[in-house]
């Protein structure tokens, strides 16, 4: 296969002349039948055999090619009367008003159109993108214009009627303009003069703009398709056409008959409207034309239009082969580079491969087990061209044995390849990774839980797609650019997006916490399913047993020349902190690749959080470090929390009654200061905020009050709650939830809101017919006492689902709205790039920053936001000096 | 061992000026002397921090418009629709999250809450009652808000006002001040009837007519700076800083105390009108990370200046949209690609416009390597195999 390498350098856009139109057209279609009885079709009709065929098993009367090959070719109907095409009313409008209707000529005085065109000269070599600016300006001047400056000719106001009929409003009145006399107009009017109002008369004159001629697109973009009942029906473009014809036809007979003019006055209004809705069938103004089933018709414009017009749904994105989709479930043995794609998608998505000498005996190999046997092969293209579909020859082996250098082969993915893997929405380029095929039995694509943050996925149902970059190329740039360990840095704010999650954080609290302690069995089952194969540390406790601490375990994977401190997500925010002392053990510091003190959780290892130790690890070691860190590592904190067994349940929710009496009192204190607050509200004791009315005033006041008294409760809650309880440890750690939700289904829920104020709607004055008129205390505007766990009332719950709907219906609009505006950026921003000069520039070379970001600095390199780390380099070279 | 001094560091540290970015070169001269260096170490520090720069530095071609779109455009999804916060000043309602973030890349004429914060000079800073005395200059006084009533006299064709001697007073405006500009109105003649009231006595008898000249003798405005609705004076950091509602950039900067120099607004063009399109290019970036602060979210404020110099480059503040940026693009195809395909397509056809697909956009549509990224690598190679010629 020869394949050219042109490329289209530019496009120009034009009018096509009827000269044109004649010229590309291979014939006139002149009956509105497209096929006979036997259901061949007729010549000259509509689907005549020389625009182009559409069936595979014929061949083009013009080109002689066969479906594929065939490009399709042009006809023409040429209309007994012009008729005016609906896309450019309003430049014919334009037209007609600016020029004279005697000489054509443009109502602007000689000189200074002399002088405009020297101008324009000027725009167009300097200043083209104000252009536009210029022309309009003079075609407005032109406009206000009413006698002639070249031949004075008083000028009649035209008027236009929507959507295609012009006026001249004359002495004796308002006068019809016919298209013919339109285009005579348009016709004088003079190639300079056109110029002058930003019309190209190259490439546009302004008569072609009424048509005479109507170009009737091949088959091909047409298609009719048979139904299996075998009833043909054909495209909406070929009934409008149908239409248009027949109309033309009658009109030509009626003139030559010598019909009255009122009659053909008729028909050609009618010729007109066809063709209009040929054109556009959503032009304000007139109905638009109905398929039999009353369907509006898809005519030329609306193919081209909106989100699922030709331009955005086919040319901007189009469909691909060698794709795949399907559920995606958790695999924490798969390394963050892999995917496990189900065997049965392996078998159907190939990679075509060159037999080579080196691989020839491999290939074979591949060929023999054929297409339904994994590691095997689907098709092979022999030197010429042809292709072999294994799945029907008899004798694979055979055909194994023709093999031969220069040979290709499609074989399945196997174990290695390199794959994309996108979760929609792709807000981000993470949202597209290259990951190295691993083939699993099951049907479902199997993930790292580490990878799920960038591309936001969770396990619920799920789908993702994957695509098998077919060239060399492609497979090098998605290895080197898109491979997951080079994405784990977002350029969004230059920290790691990918991390420890949930069971992750839980998981390395509890094992790095000072009071584990593992016996050697342990710590070796820990250390063999990390990947660790050096030799044990001494142990951290060597009498009555050798126990090792969880420290111990993950400083063995840690770079031995790391130095780092940190506070982990439990850290207290004491006033004074005691670093290495902490009570709590939440000072993190890791001296020469040892965790001397600290626990690990999500400050430290989670994902997104940047000036974490991930982080450091991933900018100081390089990215194969880092999956090599979260590939292993993370493992060892997975195996430990499977073994201590973690779990949350009702009981964790327990309060003692103490603390029960607590919460009441408080929320009693609450409600009587509310009711003070309303008390002082109706005698108008109640001092106005500046700025606020008394009513918004006292909301603002109750809400203060009621938020505060949920909090006193939380806290209140969760003195009585504490590391020993699981759902604690999570909320500390961060590994999910906060203590807000702990609060709310221990202690009390608090106050739901609408639109940020209390509940008020509902009926008149009251929330609900259970509350007496007027009641603004806090149970009847919505402040639910109940937690959870004790379970709310039937108002309290009416409430909580209002505050509810709320939540819903705001990320419902939320997405519509944010969706729209990454579109926009995106497209505003897309052709921009930096160039070597390290300015960026948008296309044609316009200069909009001259350094990016003012510094030249990549955020996704950047060491969250800043260049570098200036601290860690100074403390470096200076711990140097101390080692010496 | 010999250490260096101070001054020598920074020397040092500022001979590196043409290659390094400032914030390095000042985070360095005060961090640096802090330690005891030998030159062998600093020579070791500086080396590495160069090293690290170039490092970091952006490789040619790199989409930096796409990473900044989708950077600011996928945390829109976690940002929260509640249109109104209170943003410091409790006091006011401010529109933040989404709804402000793409009014701001929308390039509205008026936000839809106009606010502005203004500073006070050296001599109105610590004093409430000169902070006091600004505010009333800025904040709007009209006729209605000090009178406590008005009549109108249907016999004699008069309207009488009955002025609240109070509230003028904590205005600082005298019954003359409200006489002088009731003259100005020229509506009829102003007479003082009593220590609190005045009468406007005119020859109209239709009852409609004096409605609304009535209606237009309370919408006088007395005193202040058009558009300012309100003003809230609270202290900050030991000074009075006014917030306003409602905006006027350029009267309230000529009002005497105000400071001219650290005065805002949050109304985009009032600010390019005013103080120029570079102001209002930081103007952007200032509002939209305070935005995406505010929420919580994290992003590099490299890609927001990236969208703020798009926006400003021109010359000109354009909006992020087909309005603005998408609707002036030199292509053709991805003007149509875009919104309003039909228009871009026929008004190409007719001035007859050339598209050089020099975009990527363009290029997707007819298929070819776009010129970005790995794609803007053009390498020339000879297309028949070299070997054996040579």
């Amino acid at each position: 296969m020869s394949e050219s390498y042109k490329r289209i350098k530019a496009i120009k856009f034009g009018v096509l002349s009827p000269d044109i139109i004649r010229k590309m057209s291979v014939t006139a279609i002149v009956t509105p039948d497209t096929y006979d009885e036997d259901g061949w079709p007729i010549e000259g009709g509509l689907m005549d055999r020389r625009l182009g065929i559409i069936e595979p098993s014929q061949r083009c009367a013009t080109c002689g090619n066969r479906v594929g090959a065939c490009p399709g070719h042009f006809g023409h109907v040429e209309l007994a009367r012009p008729v005016v095409h609906v896309g450019y009313v309003k430049i014919i409008y334009q037209l007609l008003r600016a020029t004279c209707r005697r000489c054509g000529r443009l109502l602007i005085p000689q000189e200074d159109m002399e002088r405009y065109k020297v101008l324009l000269e000027k725009y167009v070599k300097n200043w083209p993108e104000l252009v536009d600016n210029l022309t309009s300006r003079i075609l407005s001047k032109a406009i206000k214009t009413n006698e002639c400056p070249h031949c004075n000719e008083r000028q009649f106001k035209v008027k236009l009627e929507k959507p295609t009929t012009f006026y001249e409003e004359t002495r004796e009145g308002a006068i019809k303009l016919t298209p013919i006399e339109v285009r005579a107009r348009l016709e004088r009017i003079p190639d300079d003069d056109l110029k002058l109002i930003g019309i190209d008369p190259e490439s546009a004159r302004p008569e072609w703009m009424v048509l005479t001629v109507l170009p009737v697109p091949p088959v091909s973009v047409r298609p009719s398709i048979t139904l299996e009942s075998g009833v043909r029906s054909e495209d909406d473009l070929t009934h409008k056409l149908v239409d248009i014809i027949r109309i033309n036809e009658r009109l030509r007979e009626n003139i030559e008959a010598g019909a009255p003019q009122l009659i053909i006055e008729d028909l050609w209004e009618l010729l007109q409207y066809h063709v209009t809705t040929y054109f556009d069938n959503e032009v304000s103004g007139i109905p638009p034309a109905r398929h039999r089933s009353g369907r509006p018709l898809r005519t030329l414009s609306q193919r081209l239009k909106g989100k699922e017009g030709r331009f955005r749904s086919n040319l901007s994105g189009k469909r691909v082969d060698f794709s795949a989709r399907t559920v995606i479930s958790p695999d924490p043995n798969l390394s963050i580079n892999e995917v496990g794609v189900p065997e049965e998608i392996a078998k159907i998505l190939t990679v075509p491969e060159r037999v080579t000498q080196w691989n020839l005996e491999e290939m074979k190999k591949l060929v023999i087990r054929g297409p339904f046997n994994h590691p095997g092969a689907n098709y092979i293209i022999r030197p010429d061209g042809r292709r072999i579909d294994l799945r029907y020859p008899k004798d694979l082996k055979a055909i194994a044995e023709n093999l031969t250098p220069g040979y290709i082969v499609e074989r399945h993915i196997r174990d290695g390849d390199i794959v994309l893997f996108n979760r929609q929405p792709s807000l981000h380029r993470m949202s597209i990774m290259a990951h190295r095929v691993k083939v699993l039995p099951y049907k479902t694509f199997r993930l790292n839980l580490c990878v799920c943050p960038p591309y936001n996925a969770d396990f619920d149902g799920d789908e993702m797609n994957l695509h098998v970059p077919q060239s060399e190329e492609a497979r090098a740039e998605a290895r080197i650019l898109m491979l997951v360990q080079e994405q784990i840095l977002s350029p969004r704010y230059g920290g790691p997006i990918m991390g420890a999650i949930q069971d992750y954080i839980t998981g390395a609290f509890l094992l790095t916490r000072k009071s584990t302690f593992l016996r050697r069995r342990e710590v070796c089952r820990l250390l063999y399913n990390a990947g660790y194969t050096g030799p044990l540390p001494p142990p951290a406790i060597k009498y009555p047993e050798k126990l090792w601490t969880g420290k111990q375990l993950v400083s063995l994977f840690l770079p031995k020349d790391l130095n780092f401190a940190a506070r982990s997500n439990i850290c207290a925010k004491c006033d004074t902190c005691l670093e290495e002392d902490c009570p709590y053990d939440a000072y993190v510091s890791v001296k020469n690749g040892l965790l001397i003190s600290g626990v690990l959780d999500k400050k430290l290892i989670g994902a997104g959080q940047p000036e974490s130790l991930l982080h450091f690890i991933v900018k100081d070691y390089g990215s194969d470090a880092a999956s090599h860190f979260i590939d292993n590592v993370f493992k060892l904190f997975l195996i430990y929390i499977d073994d201590y067994g973690f779990t949350m349940s009702l009981s964790d929710e327990d309060m003692p009654l103490e603390a029960k009496i607590r919460i009441d009192e408080v929320l009693k204190e609450a409600e009587i200061a509310v009711n003070r607050l309303i008390r002082s509200y109706r005698e108008g004791e109640l001092e106005r905020l500046p700025g606020r009315t008394l009513e918004e005033t006292l909301e603002m006041r109750i809400m203060e009050v009621l938020t505060d008294a949920r909090d006193k409760a939380g806290n209140i809650a969760a003195e009585y709650l504490g590391m020993d309880n699981y759902a604690v440890v999570m909320a500390k750690t961060g590994a999910r939830g906060n203590i807000l939700n702990l609060t709310q289904m221990t202690a009390v829920i608090g106050q739901q809101s609408v639109r940020g104020e209390r509940i008020i709607r509902g009926y008149k004055n009251r929330t609900l017919p259970h509350f007496k008129k007027g009641d603004i205390g806090a149970v009847a505007r919505g402040f639910v006492y109940s937690s959870y766990k004790r379970g709310l009332n039937p108002l309290e719950f009416f409430f909580h689902a209002m505050g509810g709907r709320e939540g819903l219906v705001d990320t419902a609009v939320r997405t519509s709205q944010s969706g729209y505006l990454q579109r926009r950026l995106m497209n505003a921003l897309q052709d921009l790039k930096v160039e070597y000069d390290g300015t960026v520039r948008a296309p044609g070379g316009l200069v909009v920053q001259f350094k990016y970001g003012e510094d030249g600095v990549d955020p996704s390199r950047s060491d969250h936001g800043k260049p570098m780390n200036i601290d860690r380099i100074i403390r470096k070279v200076v711990m140097e000096r101390r080692v010496e | 061992m010999k250490y260096l001094k101070a001054e020598d560091i920074v020397n040092r540290v500022d001979s590196l000026i043409n290659v390094l970015p400032p914030s390095i070169i000042e985070e360095l001269k005060e961090k640096l002397p802090k330690f005891k260096l030998t030159e062998e170490e600093l020579e070791k520090i500086l080396f590495t921090v160069v090293k690290e720069y170039e490092k970091s530095l952006v490789e040619p071609g790199e989409p930096v418009g796409v990473v900044a779109a989708q950077s600011i455009g996928e945390p829109g999804t976690q940002m929260t629709l509640r249109t109104f916060h209170y943003a410091g000043v409790r006091e006011f309602n401010v529109t933040l999250g989404l709804p402000r973030l793409i009014e701001i890349l929308d390039a509205r004429r008026t936000p839809s809450t106009p606010m502005m914060t203004v500073y006070l000079d050296e001599n109105h800073r610590f004093d409430e009652e000169k902070a006091k005395e600004v505010g009333r200059n800025i904040e709007t006084t009209y006729l209605e808000n000090i009178t406590e009533s008005v009549e109108i006299d249907l016999i004699s064709g008069s309207i009488l006002l009955t002025l609240d001697l109070e509230v003028m007073r904590d205005k600082d405006i005298s019954v003359e001040n409200v006489i002088n500009a009731l003259e100005k109105l020229k509506v009829g003649e102003v007479e003082m009837v009593d220590d609190n009231k005045i009468a406007v006595r005119t020859d109209i008898l239709d009852v409609n007519k004096l409605q609304k000249l009535r209606n237009k003798i309370l919408a006088l405005k007395l005193k202040g700076v058009k558009g300012i609705k309100r003003i809230v004076i609270r202290k900050e950091q030991g000074e009075y800083v006014i917030y306003t509602e409602g905006s006027n950039l350029a009267a309230v900067l000529k009002v005497e105390g105000v400071d001219p120099t650290r005065t805002t607004t949050n109304n985009l063009h009032e600010v390019a009108e005013v103080l120029g399109i570079e102001a209002a290019r930081n103007m952007i970036i200032r509002e939209a990370m305070g935005v995406l602060e505010e929420q919580g979210l994290d992003v590099d404020i490299r890609h927001v200046m990236l969208v703020a110099d798009m926006m400003t480059y021109t010359g000109r503040i354009r909006q992020i949209g087909r309005h603005g940026i998408s609707g002036e693009k030199p292509s053709v195809l991805a003007r149509a690609a875009f919104e309003v395909t039909t228009k871009h397509l026929l008004e190409a056809s007719v001035s007859g416009e050339v598209d050089e697909l020099l975009g990527v956009t363009e290029n997707v549509i007819v298929g070819q390597i776009i010129p970005i990224g790995t794609g803007s690598v053009q390498l020339l190679m000879k297309s028949t195999s070299s070997r054996g010629k040579t």
